[in-house]
């Protein structure tokens, strides 16, 4: 496939050469046409705007600097790919010099990568220099979501309060990373009606003892009873097995202020956390899943 | 003197020049049009659906890629960071290229499927919201502004004369997939299938 057909690959050979060569002929000719071989007060003869120009001859440096140029072009061409399907005496190929690369860093590294993943999560929360590691791969992988202090954003949870959607315990971030996780809280507007999201929302507001109107509250209980409390639980505790989020403990993924949950209540929420087993590999994952359980479990 | 017959004759220097800087291009360009290697297609390579197209339009219009490369070099250090490095069959539908060649930003060859839609409509609107670190500028126009779809089939027809192959259908239906939708939409589906055919 990397092959070029032999009438390309004669035409590079033949152009490449032609042209190193081609252009050392030149300059022989142009040197060996020198009328004067030191330096000269002559003029070339001619003159634009009162400038002339001394007929010198090319300076010697020069000449040997491009002679240089020549046999550098012609060794480099004999070593390296360069003339058509011509592999190059020293046999380099972008993708092995890649491989050579990755090889030696896994040699390097992937001993304590095999370690680390030997090592349980919560182990490695402790090991310091796994945890400096975790903090980076989470800083160039994670922070764009999450921030990188991890403290998370509207709709990006934060990862240091132990307080956990689907879970605090190692296994359960370690399912988080490797295999992502799609919430899905539906729109309840069409269902509730406007004068329902806003009872539900007095409702929820009173769950963690905010500011809220007891009267409508009341009301909204029974509709939670009969909407909410399959995924958030009777007392609003939230369920792991959904990501449904604990509705008690005054810490909100998309606001707490009486407009912002009407409005998820109204339109839904659908939190997505990518899944990273194909992008970090499993090793990397433990590593990060282990900083992450650092976080809240220092 | 025989230089001065070139100095003043204005044609036949300019003919003379042309042939000098010709031969860098009959060696390095020309021979990759003829190099499967960099003519075809890598396995699973579908043409850009409608709303990508209309995305990847508007990823051009906006400048992206003066601050955004898309192109992995063969090199550990991108490799760990993105992804695996970018060949060249995975841009023979691309035309023209948006390999760029400045990174203020990070690399966004591999970016499909690395964070949610949400977080791009986050980051797309105001990027100090999700990165507070961030100096990319924010785009909130895109959430306005609706694509009417006047010219999309337009433009796969001429990607189609180039070699895209799209079908009759898509271009049938292109019009309809992205009439009123809104601009970011259609540039987050293209940030969303970016780099995604290649096995990671």
């Amino acid at each position: 496939m990397n092959e070029l057909s032999s009438f390309w690959s004669g035409w590079i050979i033949v152009i490449s050469l032609g042209s190193i060569i081609g252009s050392f002929v030149l300059l022989s000719i142009v040197r060996k046409g020198q009328r004067f071989n030191s330096e000269t007060t002559q003029t070339v003869g001619h003159e634009f705007d009162g400038i002339e120009e001394y007929d010198n001859p090319l300076p010697r440096w020069w000449y040997w600097m491009f002679v240089l140029t020549v046999i550098f072009a012609l060794g480099y061409l004999a070593l390296y790919p360069g003339l058509g399907n011509f592999k190059g005496f020293l046999g380099w190929t972008q993708e092995s010099a890649y491989e050579r690369e990755v090889a030696k860093a896994e040699a390097e590294f992937g001993p304590m990568f095999a370690q680390f993943s030997q090592t349980p999560i919560e182990e490695l929360a402790q090991n310091d220099q796994a945890m400096r590691i975790g903090q980076r791969l989470f800083a160039n992988n994670c922070a764009q979501c999450h921030g990188s202090a991890a403290t998370g954003g509207f709709g990006f949870p934060n990862l240091t309060d132990n307080d956990w959607l689907y879970g605090g315990d190692a296994a359960a971030i370690s399912q988080t990373i490797l295999k992502g996780r799609v919430a899905a809280m539906p729109a309840w507007g069409p269902t509730l009606g406007e004068e329902g999201v806003d009872q539900v929302a007095q409702y929820v507001l009173s769950m963690s003892g905010r500011e809220h109107n007891a009267q409508a509250a009341a009301q909204g209980q029974q509709l939670y009873n009969t909407n909410c409390i399959a995924c958030h639980g009777a007392e609003g505790k939230g369920n792991h097995l959904f990501g449904a989020p604990n509705l008690t403990d005054n810490i909100w993924l998309y606001g707490g202020s009486e407009q912002q949950i009407k409005q998820t209540l109204r339109n839904g929420r659908a939190g997505k956390m990518p899944a990273w087993e194909a992008i970090l590999g499993e090793d990397k994952s433990h590593v990060v899943a282990g900083y992450v359980y650092s976080l809240s479990n220092q | 003197m025989r230089h001065e017959v070139i100095e003043k004759n204005m044609g036949l220097m300019i003919i003379l020049i042309v042939v000098a800087i010709s031969f860098g291009a009959l060696v390095e360009i020309i021979p990759l049009f003829f190099m499967k290697q960099t003519t075809q297609p890598v396995e699973n390579l579908q043409p850009l659906t409608a709303l990508e197209l209309e995305g990847r339009d508007i990823y051009q219009r906006e400048g992206c890629l003066s601050c955004h490369t898309q192109m992995i070099r063969p090199f550990r250090s991108e490799t760990e960071r993105y992804g695996p490095y970018s060949v060249a069959g995975e841009s023979v539908y691309d035309h023209p290229f948006l390999w760029g060649s400045k990174r203020t930003g990070p690399d966004l060859a591999r970016v499909g499927q690395r964070y949610s839609d949400e977080w791009h409509r986050a980051h797309l609107y105001n990027p100090r919201d999700v990165v507070p670190e961030s100096n990319m500028p924010g785009f909130p126009w895109l959430f306005e502004n609706t694509i009417t779809g006047n010219d999309t089939a337009d433009k796969m027809a001429a990607l189609r004369m180039v070699g895209v192959p799209y079908t009759d259908e898509q271009l049938a239906t292109a019009k309809s997939d992205v009439r009123g939708k809104r601009e970011v939409d259609a540039l987050v589906a293209y940030l969303q299938q970016l780099g995604t055919v290649i096995e990671r």
